[in-house]
C-alpha cells in the first residue's frame, strides 16, 4: 500500500456566519487523478485554498508523504511541489507570458532562461505558447495554457486544477484531459474540482463528494452514473423540467446583418450578426465568453446604441439606436450576468433596485411612493420564494442564488415581451436554478420571447428550443435543440459551420 | 493578531457611534495638544468646545458660521454620493461671493431703490449662477475630455482666488478706501434680513435649513436622486438601467455650485457687507470633512456643520482668551475626519483573533 | 545671455520639486494607491525641514527631518487605505487638510525667520563652462538627485524583479496575493518611499528654493505633481519632462512679472494652474491610451480573502 501523497484529516474553516469546511478528510495517492465534486457552494475552493496555502483553516491535520507539514502560504506549498491552477486566472493583463510565469516561480531563474523553458514545457505537452505575447491579446483558452504551463514549469507533485473546462470548447476538453493524463503518468497527483459529471466519470480515478461543506462520500466515478453521482452531490434526486411541445408564435425579436466594430483593444467585432426570435419559444446562444456575446447582448439590450436603427427590431420596429430605458418601456427586458454591480446595486435595498428597470412606484413627477415600492417589492419575493430578510434588505446580503431569483423575477413579473438572460444560473445552487429554469419554461408558455446566453451546454440543452452558436463575433445559423449534438455545437464554436443561403431560413427549419 | 473579517451586512450602530467616536478621538488629541503647549487641557477644550453655547451672542455666531458650511456640504454630499469627486466648493464658494456681491455693489453704486427682502432674492440666484457657472467648467471638462475633475476642481480654486484678488487689487477696488484690496461697503439695504434684533444670526440660516430639507427629498424621494446614487456605486448598474452617466456629472456639479455659490453671497452680502479677499476662512474645504462627518445625509450634514463651526468659533475664542494660534482649528478639523475614515472601517467590518494555523500532528 | 542661463537654471530648481514630489507620487501609484494628501505632505515636510534648518543650521538634518515627517504621516495613511481600506481619495484629501492645518500651526513662530545656509552650489570645473555651466551645474544636489532617481525608477521598474512585482501589484493585487506575495507589504512601502520623496521636495522648497516659511507656500505644488502623473502616463522620463516644462512656465511668469509685462500679475499667476488644467484635458481626452497604462487597480480597496 503505497504512502499516500496528500492527506488532510478534520480540516475546517469558517468565514463569519458560514462553515465553508466542516470536518473534511481527503487523501490523494500518486499519480492519481483524483476529482472533487460538489455544486456551488459546497465548499471545494475553500479546500483547494486550503491545500494551496492562500487561506489558514481552523483546524485540522495536513500530511504530505506520510509526513505532517505547515502549509503557510503559496510559497511554501510551491516548494513542496504543489501547483494550482485557478478558475479566475491570476494572470496580469500588461506584461508578456514569460513574465506572468516568472512572477509566479521563484525567482532565481533569469528571466530569459524562462522563456526558453516556457518554449520546451509546452512543447513536450503538445501546447501553443510565445512567452513574448502581452496577456491581453490572449484567448480565454490561451490564458488558461498560461495557468498551466506556469504549474507544470514548477514540477509539480500535486496538481490543482479549478473547473478548468468552463472556459473551453468540447474539442479543447479532450486536448487538456489528453495533457493531464500524460501528466498523471508521470506519477504527478492530479485534484480536478468540478461539477460537471461527465467529465469525472470520463477522466477520474476516484472522487471525493462534498455537500454544504462537509464530505458527502467517495466512490470510483468509472463505476458510477449520472444520476447516482448526482444523488450523492445534491443528497437527493435531480428535479426534473416538466417540458410541453413549444409552438412559436410571430416574430418578437429580429437582429439582421449586425456589424459593430470592437470599443477597445479587449473587444470583439461584430461582423453580419442575424436572429430571430418568436414569440413562444426559447432561444439560446451557446459559447465559450469571449467571443462577442457581450457585445451582442449590449446591442441588443441598448447600452450599446450603435447598431442602424434596422439591425435590431422589436415586434417590427426599428429599434437599433434606441436607449436601455427606451427598449425597456418598448417591452425588451433584460437580465444581465453580472448580478452585483450590474443586475442589483449592492449597498441599496432589494426595494430600491426594483427602481433600476421598474417604474411604476414612481409618479410622473419624479416623486418616489415609498410604500407602493415596497409593496411591490413584496410581492416579487413572495411570488419567487426568494429568501430574504425584508424588501429593505441590501442587495448583498442576498445568496447568489436568491438575488438571482429576485433579478430574474423582477424582470419576469414586468410581462416582457422579450426576455433576453446572460449565464442566468451561474454560480446558483441546485435548488434555485432548477426554480429559474421552470420559471423561463413557464414564461415562454405564456407567449413571451426568450433568449438565453450561456457557456452551459447543459443547461441551453434543457431549456432551449433552438440554438445558435457564437464564434469570433459572428453567429451560426440556427439548429433545433433536439436535433443538435454536443459534437456538432463543439465544431460550430470553433467557427465551423456552412454558411447559411442568402435567403432567411424559415423559422425553426434547418439550414 | 488582530485582523478583519467582513460583516454580514454593514453594521447601523457603528454608522451612528462612528463621527461620535471621532469627536472623542480629537477631543483627547485637543486635549494632549493643549498641554504640549503648555495650556491647562480642561480650560483650552472649555474653549474650545463648550464657550460657543455660552452666551446667545455666540450662538448666533455659530449659525452665521454654519450657514455657508450647510449649503457647500450638502451638494458635495450630492456629489460624492454620485461619485463625482469635486473638491473645488471653495472657488465655487467664491464665485458665488463675487456675483451676491458684485450685485450689491452695482445697487450700491447706482442708487438702485431696493429693500431687504426684495434684494434677498435676487442675491441668491447671483451667487447661484455665478457658483453654478463656475463648476459648469468642471463638469464640461469632465465631459469633453475626461479630464480628472479632481485636480481641475482644485485647480480652478486657484484660479478663482487669484481672479477674486485681481477684482480687489484692481477694477473693483474702493476708490475712497485708502487703497486697501476691498470694495465698497454695499448699501445697508443689500444686506441679508436679520432674524432677531441686535444678533447677527440671519435668514440665510434659515435658507440653509430648507435647502437641507430639499436635498433630503430629492435624494430619496425622487427618480433622478436615485438615479444619481446608482451611478457613484455601480455605475454598470446605472448603465444596464439606462442612466445618463453624463447626466449625473453635470446634475450634480451644477447644483453643488449654485449651493456653493449662495453660501459665498450670503457671506459677502451679509456678515461682511463688502467684498475682500478674505471672503472664505476655508468653508470649502471644511465643508469637505462636514460632508463625510455628516455621512453624506442631509441632516447629518446640518448636525455636522454646527460642530464644525462650534470648532472654527471655538478657535477664535481660543485665539482672544488663551491666546491659540489660529491654525490650530485646522488641525483638529483634519484630525477628526482622518478619525472618522479610521472609525468607518468598522461599519462594514469587525476586528477577530487570528486563526491558528495548522499545526503539525495536531487532532482536533 | 548670461541672464537665459540664469532662467534655465532657475527653471530646472523649480522644476525639482515637482519632480521629486511626482516620482514619490508615481511609485505610490505604480502600486496602485492614489495618494492625494501630497500637498498635506510636502507642507509638514516644508514646515519641519524648515524649523530644523533655523533650529541648527545643517540642511542634511533638515532633509532629513522634512522626509522623516512626510514618511510618517504617509504611513499612517498607508495603514488607513491598506489595512483598513478607508477610501483612498477621502483619506488623501484628509490629509491634505490636516497637514495644511497642522504645518500652520507648528509654522506660526518660524514666519520671517531666515536661514543661514550657503546658498551657493557649484559641481566643480563643469560649472566653469560657460552658458552650460550656469544653466546646469550650479545647482543644490537634490536637483542632480531627481534626474538619477528618474533614471534609477525607470531601471528599477523595467529591468529588475522588484519592479515587475511592484507593476504586478498595480495592475492586479489579487492575483499577485494569490501568488503569495505579500501585497500590503509592499504597498505599503511603496505609500512611506513616495511619502518620504514628497518630503524631500517639499524640504528643497522651503530651505533651498524659497528659504522662507510662509502658510500654504506649497501653492497647490502637490496637486500640481498628480497631475504630472497622469501626463506622464506613470513613466519616469516624461514625468521628469513635465515637471521641468511646468517649472520653465512658473518661473517664466514669474520673470516676466518681475519685468513689467501688462498683464496684471494674478493673470500671470494663475498661469501654471490653467496650464495643468490644459495638459490634463489634451492627455485625458485619449482615454484609450490611458486605459493602457494606468495601474489598474488604481485607487480601488484590496480585501485579501483570508
Amino acid at each position: 500500500m503505497s504512502v499516500p501523497r496528500l492527506e488532510l484529516r478534520h480540516v475546517s474553516k469558517r468565514f463569519g456566519a458560514v462553515l465553508a469546511n466542516d470536518d473534511v478528510g481527503l487523501t490523494v495517492e500518486p499519480g492519481q487523478i483524483h476529482a472533487v465534486l460538489g455544486e456551488n457552494g459546497a465548499g471545494k475552493s475553500t479546500l483547494m485554498k486550503i491545500i494551496y496555502g492562500a487561506v489558514h483553516p481552523d483546524a485540522g491535520e495536513f500530511l504530505w508523504d506520510g509526513r505532517p507539514v505547515q502549509v503557510d502560504s503559496p510559497h511554501q506549498a510551491r516548494a513542496l511541489g504543489i501547483a494550482m491552477v485557478f478558475q479566475h486566472f491570476s494572470l496580469f493583463e500588461t506584461l508578456t507570458v514569460a513574465e506572468n510565469i516568472w512572477l509566479g516561480l521563484s525567482g532565481e531563474i533569469p528571466l530569459e532562461r524562462v522563456a526558453a523553458d516556457i518554449e520546451r514545457k509546452a512543447r513536450e505537452y503538445g501546447m501553443e505558447l510565445d512567452p513574448a505575447r502581452t496577456v491581453h491579446t490572449l484567448s480565454v483558452g490561451e490564458r488558461q495554457r498560461v495557468e498551466i504551463v506556469r504549474a507544470l514549469l514548477g514540477d509539480p507533485r500535486l496538481l490543482i486544477l479549478d473547473e478548468p473546462t468552463s472556459v473551453l470548447t468540447p474539442q479543447a476538453v479532450e486536448k487538456l484531459f489528453v495533457t493531464l493524463r500524460q501528466l498523471a503518468g508521470t506519477g504527478c497527483s492530479i485534484l480536478y474540482i468540478s461539477h460537471k459529471l461527465d467529465e469525472i466519470r470520463t477522466l477520474c480515478h476516484q472522487c471525493t463528494v462534498l455537500r454544504n461543506g462537509r464530505i458527502a462520500g467517495t466512490c470510483d466515478p468509472t463505476a458510477e452514473t449520472t444520476a447516482s453521482l448526482s444523488r450523492l452531490m445534491i443528497g437527493a434526486d435531480p428535479p426534473r423540467l416538466v417540458r410541453r411541445e413549444h409552438r412559436p408564435g410571430a416574430l418578437a425579436l429580429e437582429v439582421c446583418e449586425l456589424s459593430i466594430p470592437r470599443n477597445d483593444r479587449f473587444g470583439v467585432t461584430l461582423e453580419r450578426v442575424s436572429l430571430e426570435l418568436h414569440q413562444g419559444e426559447i432561444v439560446g446562444i451557446a459559447g465559450v465568453s469571449g467571443n462577442g456575446q457581450q457585445e451582442l447582448m449590449g446591442a441588443v439590450s441598448g447600452e450599446d446604441p450603435r447598431a442602424p436603427a434596422t439591425a435590431v427590431r422589436l415586434l417590427g420596429v426599428p429599434i437599433g439606436r434606441l436607449g436601455a430605458g427606451a427598449r425597456r418601456k418598448m417591452g425588451l427586458h433584460f437580465v444581465p450576468e453580472e448580478r452585483l454591480g450590474c443586475g442589483a446595486v449592492p449597498g441599496l435595498s432589494l426595494a430600491d433596485n426594483l427602481l433600476l428597470t421598474r417604474r411604476e412606484s414612481v409618479r410622473r413627477s419624479g416623486w418616489i411612493d415609498v410604500g407602493k415600492l415596497a409593496g411591490q417589492a413584496r410581492g416579487i419575493i413572495g411570488r419567487f420564494r426568494v429568501t430574504a430578510p425584508g424588501s429593505r434588505a441590501p442587495a448583498r446580503s442576498l445568496s447568489g442564488g436568491n438575488l438571482q431569483k429576485f433579478i430574474v423575477g423582477r424582470e419576469i413579473d414586468a410581462v416582457p415581451k422579450v426576455l433576453v438572460l446572460g449565464q442566468p444560473t451561474w454560480g446558483v445552487d441546485v435548488g434555485a436554478t432548477a426554480q429559474i429554469r421552470s420559471e423561463l419554461l413557464a414564461l415562454r408558455d405564456a407567449g413571451c420571447a426568450v433568449l438565453v446566453v450561456s457557456e452551459d451546454l447543459d443547461e441551453l440543452f434543457e431549456v432551449t428550443d433552438r440554438l445558435y452558436v457564437m464564434a469570433r463575433g459572428r453567429l451560426s445559423p440556427s439548429v433545433p435543440t433536439a436535433a443538435a449534438t454536443v459534437e456538432q455545437i463543439g465544431e460550430w464554436m470553433s467557427g465551423l459551420w456552412a454558411q447559411p443561403p442568402a435567403a432567411p431560413p424559415a423559422p425553426g427549419a434547418r439550414p | 493578531m488582530i485582523r478583519l473579517e467582513a460583516r454580514p451586512a454593514p453594521s447601523r450602530l457603528m454608522a451612528l457611534l462612528s463621527p461620535l467616536i471621532a469627536l472623542a478621538v480629537t477631543v483627547v488629541v485637543a486635549a494632549i495638544l493643549f498641554a504640549s503647549l503648555g495650556k491647562d487641557p480642561v480650560r483650552g477644550l472649555y474653549v474650545f468646545l463648550l464657550k460657543p453655547f455660552s452666551e446667545v451672542r455666540l450662538l448666533s455666531e455659530l449659525g452665521l458660521k454654519a450657514t455657508p458650511l450647510i449649503l457647500c456640504s450638502l451638494g458635495l454630499a450630492l456629489c460624492y454620493r454620485s461619485n463625482v469627486w469635486n473638491i473645488g466648493a471653495e472657488g465655487q464658494f467664491l464665485f458665488g461671493a463675487i456675483g451676491g456681491g458684485g450685485l450689491a455693489m452695482w445697487v450700491t453704486m447706482h442708487g438702485v431703490a431696493v429693500t431687504r427682502w426684495g434684494f434677498f432674492p435676487f442675491a441668491i440666484v447671483a451667487g447661484a449662477a455665478a457658483g453654478a457657472a463656475w463648476a459648469a467648467v468642471v463638469a464640461l471638462l469632465r465631459d469633453r475630455f475626461h479630464a480628472n475633475e479632481i485636480l481641475v476642481s482644485l485647480m480652478l480654486v486657484y484660479v478663482a482666488d487669484l481672479f477674486l484678488t485681481w477684482l480687489m487689487f484692481g477694477p473693483w477696488k474702493d476708490p475712497k478706501g485708502w487703497n486697501f484690496p476691498q470694495t465698497v461697503s454695499f448699501a445697508s439695504e443689500t444686506t441679508i434680513p436679520r432674524v432677531f434684533r441686535g444678533l447677527r444670526l440671519d435668514y440665510g440660516f434659515a435658507v440653509a435649513l430648507l435647502a437641507a430639507l430639499l436635498m433630503w427629498a430629492f435624494l430619496f424621494r425622487t427618480f433622478r436622486g436615485f438615479q444619481l446614487q446608482v451611478g457613484g456605486p455601480a455605475p454598470a448598474a446605472a448603465r444596464y438601467a439606462g442612466f445618463s452617466a453624463r447626466g449625473a456629472v453635470w446634475t450634480s456639479l451644477l447644483a453643488s455650485g449654485a449651493l456653493a455659490g449662495v453660501g459665498g453671497a450670503f457671506e459677502a452680502v451679509g456678515p461682511m457687507g463688502q467684498l475682500t479677499p478674505h471672503v472664505s476662512t476655508g468653508y470649502g474645504f471644511t465643508a469637505i470633512i462636514v460632508a463625510f462627518v455628516g455621512r453624506l445625509h442631509p441632516l447629518g450634514c446640518v448636525l455636522a456643520s454646527l460642530l464644525l463651526s462650534t470648532f472654527l468659533l471655538g478657535g477664535e475664542q481660543a485665539q482672544s482668551t488663551i491666546q491659540m494660534p489660529a491654525a490650530l482649528t485646522g488641525v483638529f478639523q483634519g484630525v477628526l475626519l482622518l478619525a472618522l475614515l479610521g472609525c468607518d472601517t468598522f461599519i462594514l467590518f469587525r476586528p477577530r483573533r487570528g486563526a491558528v494555523a495548522l499545526r503539525a500532528g495536531e487532532a482536533t | 545671455m548670461n541672464e537665459l542661463a540664469l532662467f534655465i537654471g532657475t527653471a530646472f530648481a523649480s522644476g525639482t520639486v515637482l519632480a521629486v514630489a511626482g516620482l514619490g507620487l508615481l511609485i505610490n501609484e505604480r502600486a496602485g494607491v492614489i495618494n492625494l494628501g501630497a500637498e498635506g505632505l510636502m507642507l509638514m515636510a516644508a514646515v519641519t525641514g524648515f524649523a530644523v534648518a533655523a533650529d541648527t543650521g545643517s540642511a542634511w538634518l533638515a532633509f532629513g527631518a522634512g522626509a522623516a515627517a512626510a514618511a510618517l504621516v504617509a504611513a499612517a495613511f498607508g495603514w488607513l487605505v491598506i489595512w483598513l481600506n478607508a477610501n483612498q481619495y477621502a483619506t488623501g484629501l484628509a490629509v491634505t487638510l490636516f497637514g495644511g492645518g497642522f504645518s500652520a500651526f507648528v509654522g506660526v513662530s518660524y514666519v520671517g525667520r531666515k536661514l543661514e545656509l550657503p546658498l551657493n552650489h557649484a559641481v566643480p570645473l563643469l560649472s566653469d563652462i560657460p552658458f552650460l555651466g550656469t544653466a546646469l551645474f550650479r545647482q543644490h544636489p537634490v536637483v542632480y538627485l531627481a534626474v538619477g532617481l528618474c533614471l534609477f525608477l525607470s531601471w528599477f521598474f523595467w529591468r529588475t524583479r522588484a519592479g515587475l512585482i511592484l507593476r504586478a501589484i498595480g495592475e492586479s493585487p489579487e492575483s499577485a496575493h494569490a501568488l503569495g506575495f505579500r501585497v500590503r507589504l509592499i504597498r505599503l512601502a511603496a505609500v512611506v518611499v513616495g511619502g518620504a520623496l514628497c518630503g524631500v521636495a517639499g524640504t528643497f522648497l522651503s530651505v533651498v528654493y524659497t528659504p522662507l516659511w510662509v502658510e500654504r507656500m506649497t501653492a497647490g505644488r502637490g496637486w500640481i505633481a498628480l497631475a504630472l502623473t497622469v501626463f506622464a502616463t506613470w513613466r519616469p522620463g516624461r514625468l521628469l519632462l513635465g515637471a521641468y516644462l511646468f517649472g520653465g512656465v512658473n518661473v517664466l511668469q514669474l520673470t516676466l512679472q518681475a519685468q513689467g509685462v501688462q498683464i496684471p500679475a494674478p493673470f500671470m499667476s494663475m498661469s501654471p494652474y490653467l496650464a495643468t488644467i490644459a495638459m490634463l484635458c489634451i492627455i485625458s481626452s485619449n482615454q484609450a491610451w490611458i486605459r493602457l497604462n494606468m495601474p489598474a487597480s488604481l485607487g480601488k480597496p484590496f480585501f485579501p480573502s483570508q
